[in-house]
C-alpha cells in the first residue's frame, strides 16, 4: 500500500510464560498511516503481541523496531519509546483519583515535564478531538464506558504518538456505546494515524482496516486486505473462525 | 447512702481537683508521645512498604520478618527489653524513648502491611496505563498508584493508629509520666480511686475526638471507582 519504511517492524517474536509459548515467531510490519486489524480466537496471542510492542510484556526473543529503532537493544530508554506508542486498553484504566484533564495531562506534566498551562492546552485539544472537551473537570466514575474509553484515547493522543495500539478497545462496552469509540478511531485513521487494533469488531475491520491479520496459537496464519480475508479465506481455521463470529 | 459512697469513691470532686494539674501534665505528655509514635510509625511503615514494592528478594525477606515479629510481640515486652534489657548491653534510654520506640516499631510493622496490601490492591492496569505513557516506575508509583493506595489505607490505618496510640498507657510501667502513670501515682497518694476516674476521663477527652475523626475520615475517603 505504501513503500515507506515500517513504523513498527516485529521480527521472529517469541514470548513464553513459563513453559507455555504464547508467541511462536511472529513477523509483522506496519507502515505509516496503515490500520492493521488483528483478529483471532482468545488465547491466540493477539494481546500479548500488542503488549510486547511497548514492552509491557518482555519478549523472550526476537526483535521489535519502532521508527527504525530497536526497542529491545540494551540501554534503550523504554520510557522515551513508550511516549511514541499510544496504548488503549480494554478496561480503559483511567486514573480514578484524577479528573479527566488530570488523566490526559499527567504524562505531559510528569514525563515530559511540560508546564501546567502548556500541558492543559494540549490536553484540551486531545479531549476536543474525542469530543469530550466539556467533560474536562469530570471524574472517570461520572462518565459512561464509551466516554471513559475516549478519554483513554485522548490520554494517548495528547503525547502525539506515531503509532497507536488498541487492545480490544470496545470489548468492555455496552453495545450502544461502541459506536462512539469506533467513530473516534475512524476519525484518527482519516487524519493519518498509524494504528494496530486487536478487536472483534468485524464490521469495523471490513470498512476501516487496510489489512487484517489472523492469529492462531501464537502464529500469524493469514493476512491480507479485509475483503480477501473475510470473503475468501485460504485457511480452514480462519474460515471456521469467521463463521463462528458471524453466527451472532 | 450507697450512692453517696459510690460518688465519694469514684467522683470525689475535691480529690479530683487536687490532682487535676498532674493529670493535665500527663495529658500533654500522652499527646506528645502519641504524636511521636504516629509520625515515626506511619513514616517508617510507608517507607518499608515502598521499599518492598521494588521486590528485591533479600530486602523483602527482612521486611516481612520485621513485620511479622513486631506484630507478634506484645508492645509491653518490647518496652521492657528496651528499658531493662538493653542498659546492661550498654544501650541506655529513658522510659519515654523506650515506649516511643516500641510503639513506633509496632505501628510501623502494621502500617507496612496495610500500605503493602493497599499497593497490591491497586489494579495492575493502573501501572500499565501509567507506564505505557512513558512514566517511569517511580513516577507511576508516586502519581498513580500511591495516591490510590493511600486512600484505601485510611480506614484500617486510622483504626490501627488509634489502637497503638492508646498503648502509650504502657509507658506507666516504665515511669513515663503520661496519663495513667499520673492517675496511678495520685491514687497511691490519695487512696481514692477518683484519680483513676479522672485518668479515664482524660483518655476519653483525648481519644473520643480521635475516634470521631477516624469515623469522619472513613466516610470522607470512601469513594467509588
Amino acid at each position: 500500500m505504501n513503500d515507506r519504511p515500517p513504523i513498527l517492524d516485529v521480527a521472529e517474536l517469541r514470548k513464553s510464560f513459563g513453559h507455555l509459548e504464547v508467541l511462536k515467531g511472529v513477523d509483522l510490519q506496519v507502515r505509516p498511516r496503515e490500520l492493521v486489524f488483528i483478529i483471532g480466537p482468545s488465547g491466540s496471542g493477539k494481546s500479548t503481541l500488542l503488549r510486547c510492542c511497548n514492552r509491557l510484556e518482555e519478549p523472550t526473543s526476537g526483535s521489535i523496531r519502532v521508527e527504525g529503532m530497536d526497542i529491545m537493544a540494551p540501554g534503550v530508554d523504554i520510557n522515551l519509546v513508550r511516549r511514541r506508542i499510544g496504548m488503549v486498553f480494554q478496561s480503559f484504566n483511567l486514573y480514578p483519583h484524577l479528573n479527566v484533564l488530570g488523566n490526559v495531562t499527567l504524562a505531559l506534566r510528569k514525563a515530559l515535564n511540560k508546564p501546567r498551562a502548556e500541558a492543559e492546552e494540549a490536553g484540551m485539544q486531545a479531549l476536543a478531538r474525542v469530543g469530550l472537551a466539556n467533560k474536562a473537570k469530570a471524574y472517570p466514575n461520572e462518565l459512561s464506558g464509551g466516554q471513559q474509553q475516549r478519554v483513554a484515547i485522548a490520554r494517548a493522543l495528547a503525547l502525539e504518538p506515531t503509532i497507536m495500539l488498541f487492545d480490544e478497545p470496545t470489548s468492555a462496552l455496552d453495545p450502544e456505546l461502541v459506536g462512539s469509540v469506533l467513530a473516534v478511531m475512524r476519525e484518527m485513521r482519516e487524519s493519518g494515524m498509524t494504528m494496530v487494533v486487536v478487536s472483534h469488531e468485524m464490521r469495523f475491520a471490513r470498512s476501516a482496516a487496510d489489512r487484517v491479520v489472523f492469529m492462531d496459537q501464537g502464529m500469524i496464519l493469514e493476512q491480507g486486505q479485509p475483503e480477501k480475508l473475510f470473503n475468501a479465506p485460504d485457511h480452514a481455521r480462519l474460515k471456521q473462525f469467521i463463521s463462528s463470529i458471524e453466527r451472532h | 447512702m450507697q450512692i453517696a459512697k459510690l460518688v465519694d469513691t469514684f467522683f470525689d470532686v475535691q480529690v479530683m481537683l487536687q490532682y487535676l494539674p498532674k493529670i493535665v501534665e500527663g495529658f500533654f505528655l500522652t499527646i506528645q508521645l502519641a504524636l511521636a509514635v504516629v509520625f515515626a510509625g506511619i513514616a517508617c511503615g510507608l517507607a518499608l512498604a515502598l521499599l518492598r514494592v521494588a521486590r528485591v528478594k533479600a530486602v523483602n525477606f527482612f521486611i516481612v520478618l520485621f513485620a511479622d515479629v513486631l506484630r507478634a510481640l506484645p508492645p509491653l515486652v518490647l518496652i521492657f527489653i528496651f528499658y531493662f534489657a538493653l542498659p546492661p548491653a550498654g544501650i541506655r534510654m529513658s522510659g519515654f524513648v523506650a515506649t516511643w520506640l516500641a510503639l513506633a516499631l509496632g505501628l510501623a510493622a502494621f502500617a507496612e502491611e496495610i500500605f503493602w496490601a493497599a499497593l497490591l490492591a491497586v489494579p495492575k492496569g493502573q501501572w500499565e496505563a501509567a507506564r505505557s505513557t512513558g512514566l517511569d516506575f517511580v513516577k507511576a508509583l508516586r502519581y498513580v498508584v500511591l495516591p490510590q493506595a493511600v486512600r484505601i489505607t485510611v480506614p484500617p490505618l486510622t483504626n490501627r493508629t488509634i489502637a497503638v496510640t492508646k498503648g502509650t498507657a504502657l509507658g506507666a510501667a516504665v515511669a513515663v509520666g503520661e496519663i495513667l502513670y499520673q492517675a496511678q501515682s495520685a491514687y497511691t497518694f490519695s487512696y481514692n480511686p477518683s484519680t483513676l476516674t479522672l485518668g479515664a476521663i482524660a483518655y476519653l477527652v483525648l481519644f473520643v475526638p480521635v475516634v470521631w475523626f477516624g469515623r469522619w475520615v472513613e466516610t470522607r475517603f470512601a469513594w467509588k471507582r
